[in-house]
Parts: structure tokens; sequence; C-alpha cells
């Protein structure tokens, strides 16, 4: 058995042991790699001299201690490019780490390479890297999920033990479903931003992908945090988000929503998330039905909101003080042409659609009443966790779809974050791990399922996904590659 | 869906050039969406408060003091252009 294969917590038994040694998992990384990323495009870069530089002198004792983790490439790392899978930042170089970085760094863990996303990471398939788009593990034809889709590939792969991925509609647990391996979106305001390129500033998240729900859990507790960087993250005491796996779920009640159970799922990913709820209850959880009344709008008010923030924040790519910079002598004919020749179409079409619904006579109409309805939203998960300890359900409609299949179709798209979304929405955690496999087309893919838990009770979400994780071997299959 | 709906007029507030045919194709792709958001005019929101955020955090202060920065070279490291110490854009004032 390669090194790569192995989860966090199993590479770090070996490291301990003196079995292997940080040097010689970077070394596997890059063979496997070499091997195999000129196929699957899970990365835009890696910087290999820098990652055996540090695990030369890494200290195994700590947390993370020379444990290489792959970077979603919207997050900084200094000295290593951070293009946002756009042509806008080709070239530019981070200057700083952000937060995650840094702790990621103090537990000794080692940043050794940049995952491909869509550009700025405004998508559902990774088809909007302005660098091409990653492939499915699992079947080269179809789309690995997005927008943290080279994450959620390299670590399906064996490319990688553990990666960041960010999620803002679902970007984390989506492709993480759709590649079938475990990814985390915890609770709003649980990790500092401070260092991620802001898409959608009151949605966006930073997560981790793993093999493992317990390797979940061990990255959250070394990113999790109060950052005076970023004040939007809480000064909620950090739980260890590992203190509750292994506890049995006598007590912990399960919630269905009905609106989530609907005609237009795939029947095979139905049939698999609705095994999984019974075989929750041979574990001891009660299932039961609840509602979430406004779920149907979600993908509305997320599609109004979330482009709303993107256009104020990307309002910085003007070609003045970094990115791209189009050549011309009149300043205001810079701006829109800088913009024009750097963002792709998906991004273009979100600036658009976010300036329309803040510009002055339909802030009302969209922008504030999305608001007002994200507030009935939230009430709907509030009420419902006031039942049940978390929400489970689809994390996908559907197994990855094949590539090209609605790049050009941008509603249809939208579409395909439909249970993820609400998460965002009402600020909480949700964890997707695998839970099946679909046959299409004589292939096999990974089915997803989703469970959604209170706000801060990583801890409790975890041990609930933990249970089902070690009672299934769904997390132990791998793409033939 | 909104007939109000321009995109060539918010392309200009968003100072974003786009071509004749990315005005065509968005402006149709996006009438879509605004026809789904739509949806949104059918709920009672007379008794409801926006949500700005997931937390609501006020007031989050910090002490006034000075920090370490960037250097200067660093600040400058990704800019298109730049001399003396400076950015250089286009000439703003004839």
């Amino acid at each position: 058995m390669s090194l790569t294969s192995l989860s966090i917590a199993e590479l770090q038994a070996q490291f301990r042991s003196g079995a292997a040694s940080p040097v010689e998992a970077i070394d596997a990384l890059e063979a496997r790699i070499a091997a195999l990323d000129g196929r699957i495009h899970g990365y835009l870069s890696r910087d290999f001299a820098t990652a055996r530089a540090l695990a030369e002198k890494a200290d195994v004792s700590l947390p993370l201690g020379g444990v290489p983790i792959a970077i979603k490439d919207v997050i900084n790392v200094k000295g290593e490019p951070c293009t946002a899978a756009s042509k806008m930042l080709l070239g530019y170089t981070s200057t700083y780490d952000a937060t995650v970085i840094s702790k990621l760094r103090a537990a000794g863990a080692i940043p050794f390479g940049r995952c491909n996303l869509d550009e700025f990471a405004m998508g559902s398939s990774t088809e909007n890297s302005a660098f091409g788009r990653t492939m499915n593990p699992w079947d080269f034809s179809r789309i690995p999920g997005g927008s943290s889709g080279g994450s959620a590939a390299v670590v399906a792969a064996d490319e990688a033990f553990a990666a960041l991925g960010s999620d803002t509609g679902g970007s984390i647990r989506q492709p993480a479903a759709l590649c079938g391996c475990v990814g985390l979106k915890p609770t709003y305001g649980r990790v500092s931003r401070f260092g991620l390129i802001a898409f959608a500033s009151s949605l966006d998240q930073i997560g981790p992908f793993t093999k493992t729900v317990r390797d979940a859990g061990l990255l959250t507790n070394v990113i999790a945090g109060r950052d005076t960087m970023d004040s939007t993250s809480l000064d909620v005491p950090v739980e260890d988000a590992t203190a509750l796996l292994g506890q049995d779920l006598k007590g912990v009640k399960l919630g269905m929503p009905r609106e989530y159970f609907i005609s237009g799922i795939d029947p095979q990913v139905d049939a698999a998330v609705r095994a999984a709820c019974k075989h929750y209850e041979s574990l001891g959880a009660e299932i039961v039905e609840v509602s979430l009344p406004h779920t149907e709008h979600a993908v509305s008010v997320y599609y109004v909101i979330a482009t709303a923030e993107a256009s104020a924040n990307l309002a910085r790519f003007d070609g003045v003080r970094y990115g791209h910079r189009a050549q011309t002598e009149n300043l205001l004919e810079m701006y829109a042409r800088s913009r024009a020749e750097g963002f792709g179409a998906e991004v273009k079409r979100r600036i658009i659609l976010g300036t329309y619904v803040l510009s002055s006579g339909y802030y009302d109409a969209y922008y504030l009443r999305a608001q007002k309805v994200r507030t009935l939203i939230r009430d709907d998960f509030t009420r419902a966790f006031e039942q049940v300890d978390a929400i489970i359900c689809p994390t996908s409609p559907e197994p990855a779809f094949k590539a090209g299949d609605r790049s050009d179709d941008p509603m249809k798209m939208y579409l395909a974050d439909i249970f993820t979304i609400a998460c965002n929405l009402a600020g909480t955690c949700g964890v997707s791990l695998p839970c099946g496999f679909a046959t299409t087309d004589g292939v096999r893919l990974p089915i997803g399922v989703q469970l959604i838990g209170q706000p801060w009770k990583e801890a409790r979400l975890l041990q609930i996904a933990h249970a089902y994780e070690q009672a299934t071997s769904w997390h132990k299959e791998r793409p033939v590659l | 869906m909104d007939d109000q709906f321009n995109v060539r007029y918010t392309a200009q507030l968003a100072r974003l050039d786009l071509t004749d045919a990315e005005i065509e194709k968005f402006q149709s792709q996006l009438g879509q969406v605004l026809s789904h958001v739509e949806q949104l005019r059918k709920v009672d929101v007379s008794a409801v408060a926006a949500t700005a955020h997931a937390n609501a955090v006020t007031n989050v202060f910090r002490a006034d003091e000075s920090r370490p920065f960037f250097s200067q070279e660093t600040v400058l490291s990704n800019a298109p252009r730049s001399a003396n110490g400076l950015i250089v854009v286009p000439k703003v004032i004839e």
C-alpha cells in the first residue's frame, strides 16, 4: 500500500512510529501527482522544493506535524501563486499567509500545492476555471463538482492526504459528495476568512476535505478560532471537534426534511440516502420528519445575496494595485477593459446580476427582499433544531454529471446547489460523507449524504457522521486509476 | 421577468466592458435567473427583519495601536506598473 492512500491519522501514526518520514510523504505525493495529475488536473501549481525543506525539519509531535495539505487556489500562502483560477490573477504572488495557513504552519502542517476551482469560486463543476477543468477521478468525462473541485479530486485520487476548500453555497460539500470524500463546512464565524479571496462575505467559510471524518475533525481543530483580522470570526470556545467520536447514537435525533426528499432527485441518490437513514436507525438514532418550509426559495435568495456581495468584493479587481491591467491611456477605460479581459463568463454574469440587484430602484425589490427571506430560511433551521440534533438529506440531487452538459445553462447549473445553499444562508455547519454508489452508463459514481448540524456543534455533527462511517465501508472505496 | 433589466447599462455601473454578443447572451440568461427570483415576491415579508449576516456582530473594536505592516517593496510587488515607490496609472486630470 502506498503512503499516499493513508488518512492523516494513519500517516501520523507512521511518522510517530518511525515507519515513514515527512520527506517520504512529500516524495510519495510528488510521484503520485507526476503520474496522475496530467489526467486529473486537480492542481494549478505545486511547490515541492519548499515543501521538502519544511518536511526535513518537521516536528511530528505537533498536532499536524509534517502532514502535507493541499490548498484551494483562493487562499493566500506567502510566496506562492494565488490565481483564484482566473486570468485576472495570473502572475500574482501572495505577500502574506491567510490565517488558516498561519495556523496550519503553527501546527506543523505543510501547504504544498494549489488546487483548481471554478474562477473566484463561482460554479458547481470546476468548468469555470480559466486554466482548464478538473476531471472526476471516478470518470474523467465527468465533473468533480465545484467550486472546490480540485481539492475534492486530489483527495479522492490519493494525490493529497487532505485539502482545504471554501464553501459559499456548497462548494466543499457538493464536490466531496461527487468525488467520494468527506467535506465539512464549519459554522459561519468558526474559521477566519482573513486571506481567503472574498466571494460572498456573509456566506464564505473555509473547511477541510479529508478521507475520514476523524481527519476532518483534526483539521478543523487546527484552523478554528477567533481571529482579530476577521471581525466576523466569533469568540466562541473552540471545542475539540473529535471529542465525541466513537460515542454511540443513543438519544440522537435526526430530521429528514420533507422538502428535500422530492421528485426530481436521481432515484439512486434518493435510495442511497434513505438507506443511510435506515442504517442510522439500526445504530440507535431516531429518525423523524421535519419541515423547512422556505426551502423552495433558497436558490433565489442565494443568487441575489451571493452575487450582490460578489459584485462589491470583485470591485477591487480594477487593474490598479495588482492583477491584470489592460493597456490603455484612459483610466476609466483601463478599469472596464482590465475587468473585461481578466474575468471569465460566469464571473461577469454574476457581477452583472449582483450590480443590478443592488442598483438604485431595485435594491428593495431584490436585495432587501432576499435578505428578509433569508431570515425565514434561518428561522426554519432554528425551529427544526429544537426537535433534532441534525438534519439528514442528500448533498447533491444527482451524482457527477458529464462535463459540458450544462456549462452554458446557468440556471440549470445553479440548481445543482439546491440542497447545500440553505446551510450557508442559515450560517450553520454541514458535512458530506460517502453513503453509496450510483451506476450510470456502466461506471460507479459516489453518492454523498449531508448532515446539517446545529450552529457551533461541529463535535456533535462529526460524532453522528463518524458513527455511520465506521459502520459502513463506503469511505474505503477508491477509484481505479 | 423584470423588463427594466438592462445589461448594457448595468455593465457600465460595474465598470465592465462587454461585447455585443456577451450583452445579448447575458440578457437572456440572467433574464431567466431573474424570472426564477421573481418567486420571492410571493413570500410575505411584511413583518420580517432582514438578515445581513448569519451572526449579528456589531462594533468590533481593537486598540488603536501601530502594528508591523508590509514594506513598500512588498506592497508594490504585484503592481502592474510602479515607479519611485508609487503605483503608476493613466493620467486622471487633463
